[in-house]
């Protein structure tokens, strides 16, 4: 058996104790080691708490200490002996949406932290929407600090039902509910004996044995090229190997493929991965694929196949969140980032901007500042060979860069 | 029938290897910082992989503070040979001399710190435009929060509070004349995966990592070797013990362990087993709490 990688994002709000419960897998699965806890333990000390604070074991930066939150994505590893974990560490407060859609990003699934004494608040539905946007096949919601209300099963019951109610108006396919407390560690690692009524399995049980083999499009064949791979040796004098990650479906020596966007056709020769020869590379696998044909292939063409490609357009609707201080007008221009190819674009039209906390659609909007998501369509100089994000998380998302301070403004996936 | 998903460690491969590539296409002048540690090893291997059956297309670069192993400069020697690949050695010895750095003293003097000068000083000099290194998110907690593109200001400056988000796998590479980047490709990897890494793929490392025997002293709790540049306090009797090192840093500041790990299996068993952090034996951390972060500001890796 072979060890699988999950990478999970953890949302919250603030005090919903987050930073604990990732304290508490840490601490639970073995994975802090003892100078780690000594630090944690003086701090604790300095602070003048009587307890050992489990959420200092993450929070990274000396503002964030010094201010008591999280201020930006942190990824933190732990393996058990079935998976190997990476949680990207998310703040929950609302001027960071834009953090939240990073960490979601890479995610295969998402935590939802609920204060029982709380219920549904505004940022559950924010970050679930989030989580819905950016399409992580799963979800896993907590409902935390079960031990403040008795360890009450209607209390979670009832925050089930209000939860199921809700995200039905979402599109997440897998959601799973577990009833814990991290600052005691009730069903985080170790199963509860307050809790006879539940039934079901721990929090880390769950990562452990969620099923993520299919969390990949292994059905439509995509490979974005990369880069072209020329030794210059006399040994190698003809080779030219297009270097790319699969983005999806299964490539294997001797299939048909279509270059986009030239269009042109030609067989699968080899294909490398380092020096060996595969049979067949599929996504997330970084290899070196040969040609039977010299045809002219670059950097940001993609390979498919005949029957099964891409869409190649210059006029793209997304769902965009603006990520930047400075707010964003209709005909702002940027630099367009998909797969490995950069293109110049325009922001054509905002159809409607969504108020992450009601879902209500908000129109007639003529500008987007910091952390607003909205539907937009955009225009790029040369076409775009996209998917759908909902088909395909890599050829489906891109990003935008300003053209003067080349930051990153916005994220954007594809509808 | 085969199985359509990777093993962590494939998973982290193939990731690592895509960003060495958008490196290669995304910037003009790369370089590769190799410290002679078993990340930069693992670092080069993953170049080799990238490229194949072309060569490395940019150089290693190895910022030579004076105080190293001998093991890690052969080491480093008969890498550079076996991957055919071009070396840049920027002198920290150097940079001293010309006045641009400053030697520290007394009995923990280090030259630790004043890496970061000769490194800035050869990545201007050469007009690197990105440089890779080995450096993990789980080594530290300011790495936690690095990207893989780091963008760096001209002054070659890291600012935590103006990151540039980095969304799914699409790296911004794009900067201003000047600036420069550092890239992480194995930022998800854990000490552990680098172990099962050189393991699995059979690495060849510096010979410092297994166990032997050595003239040590011990000071504040950390087994130091004796060296030229490790000035003895008054009391200190070197003795000999066998131990090995987890990191490969400079002489007089890089803790061994006591250990009898002479093998990678028994390497992978004791990093299994072992309750501290492996720069839990560097002194270079243990200054403040906020040594790394601090250090990473001003220029560090």
């Amino acid at each position: 058996m072979t060890n699988q990688l999950l990478r999970f994002t953890t949302a919250g709000s603030v005090d919903d104790g987050k930073s604990t419960l990732i304290g508490r897998l840490l601490f639970d699965s073995k994975s802090i080691f003892e100078d780690q806890l000594e630090a944690v333990e003086a701090s604790s000390a300095k602070k003048g708490f009587d307890y050992v604070d489990l959420s200092l074991l993450t929070d990274g930066l000396k503002s964030e200490r010094e201010q008591g939150i999280t201020i930006d994505v942190a990824y933190r590893y732990f393996a058990t002996p079935k998976r190997k974990f990476i949680i990207a560490d998310t703040p929950g407060h609302i001027q960071y949406t834009r953090n939240m859609v990073t960490g979601a990003s890479t995610a295969n699934l998402a935590l939802i932290l609920i204060d029982a004494r709380k219920g549904l608040v505004e940022q559950t539905h924010r970050h679930s929407f989030i989580a819905s946007l950016l399409k992580i096949p799963h979800v896993i919601v907590c409902v935390n600090k079960m031990d403040l209300v008795n360890y009450d099963e209607s209390v979670y019951d009832k925050i089930v039902e209000d939860y199921k109610a809700f995200s039905s108006k979402l599109e997440v396919s897998d959601i799973q509910f577990v009833p814990i407390s991290a600052l005691v560690g009730d069903n985080v690692v170790n199963r509860s004996e307050k809790m006879d009524w539940y039934q079901g399995a721990t929090l880390l049980h769950m990562l452990e044995s969620v099923h993520i083999e299919s969390d990949y499009n292994h059905i439509d064949s995509r490979f974005p090229v990369q880069y072209v791979v020329r030794p210059q040796s006399k040994e190698y004098h003809d080779f030219r190997g297009y270097a790319g990650r699969v983005a999806g479906g299964i490539f294997r020596p001797g299939d048909d493929v279509l270059v986009l966007p030239s269009g042109f056709n030609s067989k699968i020769k080899e294909i490398f991965f380092g020096e060996q020869k595969m049979s067949e590379a599929f996504a997330p696998m970084s290899v070196t694929i040969t040609l039977e044909d010299e045809i002219d292939i670059s950097r940001g063409d993609i390979i498919a196949k005949p029957n099964n490609h891409p869409e190649t357009e210059q006029d793209i609707d997304l769902m965009l969140c603006w990520m930047n201080q400075r707010p964003v007008n209709l005909s702002g221009k940027f630099f367009v980032r998909h797969t490995t190819r950069e293109v110049r674009g325009v922001l054509k039209e905002i159809q409607y901007k969504l108020d992450i906390n009601t879902l209500q659609r908000v129109e007639n909007v003529e500008q987007l500042t910091m952390n607003e998501i909205a539907r937009v369509k955009i225009r790029t100089a040369q076409p775009l060979c996209y998917d759908s994000y909902r088909k395909n998380r890599i050829t489906g998302s891109l990003i935008l860069v300003d053209e003067g301070t080349n930051e990153t403004v916005a994220a954007g996936m594809i509808v | 029938m085969s199985q359509y998903y990777l093993s962590h460690l494939k998973e982290l491969e193939s990731e690592a290897i895509y960003v060495i590539r958008e490196v290669v296409a995304q910037f003009e002048k790369p370089a590769l910082l190799f410290s002679g540690g078993k990340d930069s090893i693992v670092l080069a291997y993953l170049s080799r992989k990238a490229f194949y059956p072309a060569r490395i297309p940019f150089p290693l670069v190895h910022i030579d503070t004076g105080h190293n192993f001998p093991e890690t400069m052969e080491y480093r020697d008969w890498l550079v040979n076996e991957l055919g690949v071009k070396l840049v050695v920027g002198s920290v010895q150097e940079s001293i001399d010309k006045g641009r750095a400053k030697e520290e003293t007394g009995f923990n003097a280090s030259r630790n710190a004043l890496q970061t000068v000769t490194l800035l000083d050869t990545i201007e000099q050469h007009k690197y435009d990105a440089a890779m290194g080995g450096a993990r998110r789980d080594e530290e907690k300011a790495r936690a929060k690095e990207r893989f593109f780091s963008h760096r200001d001209e002054f070659g400056q890291w600012d935590p509070k103006n990151q540039r988000p980095e969304l799914w796998n699409i790296f911004n590479g794009r900067k201003q004349q000047g600036e420069h980047f550092r890239v992480f490709p194995i930022s998800n990897w854990t000490e552990m995966d680098v172990w099962q890494y050189i393991f699995t793929e059979n690495i060849p490392i510096p010979k410092l990592y297994f166990s032997h025997e050595r003239e040590v002293i011990t000071r504040d709790g950390a087994i130091l070797s004796t060296s030229p540049w490790l000035k003895l306090k008054p009391g200190e009797v070197p003795e000999k013990k066998i131990v090995r090192f987890r990191t490969c840093g400079d002489m007089p500041i890089t803790g061994a362990v006591e250990s009898d790990a002479d093998t990678l299996e028994k390497i992978i068993i004791e990093v299994a087993a072992s309750r501290k952090t492996e720069r839990g034996t560097r002194a270079d951390d243990k200054r403040s709490e906020t040594a790394m972060e601090d250090r990473k500001k001003s220029g560090y890796f």
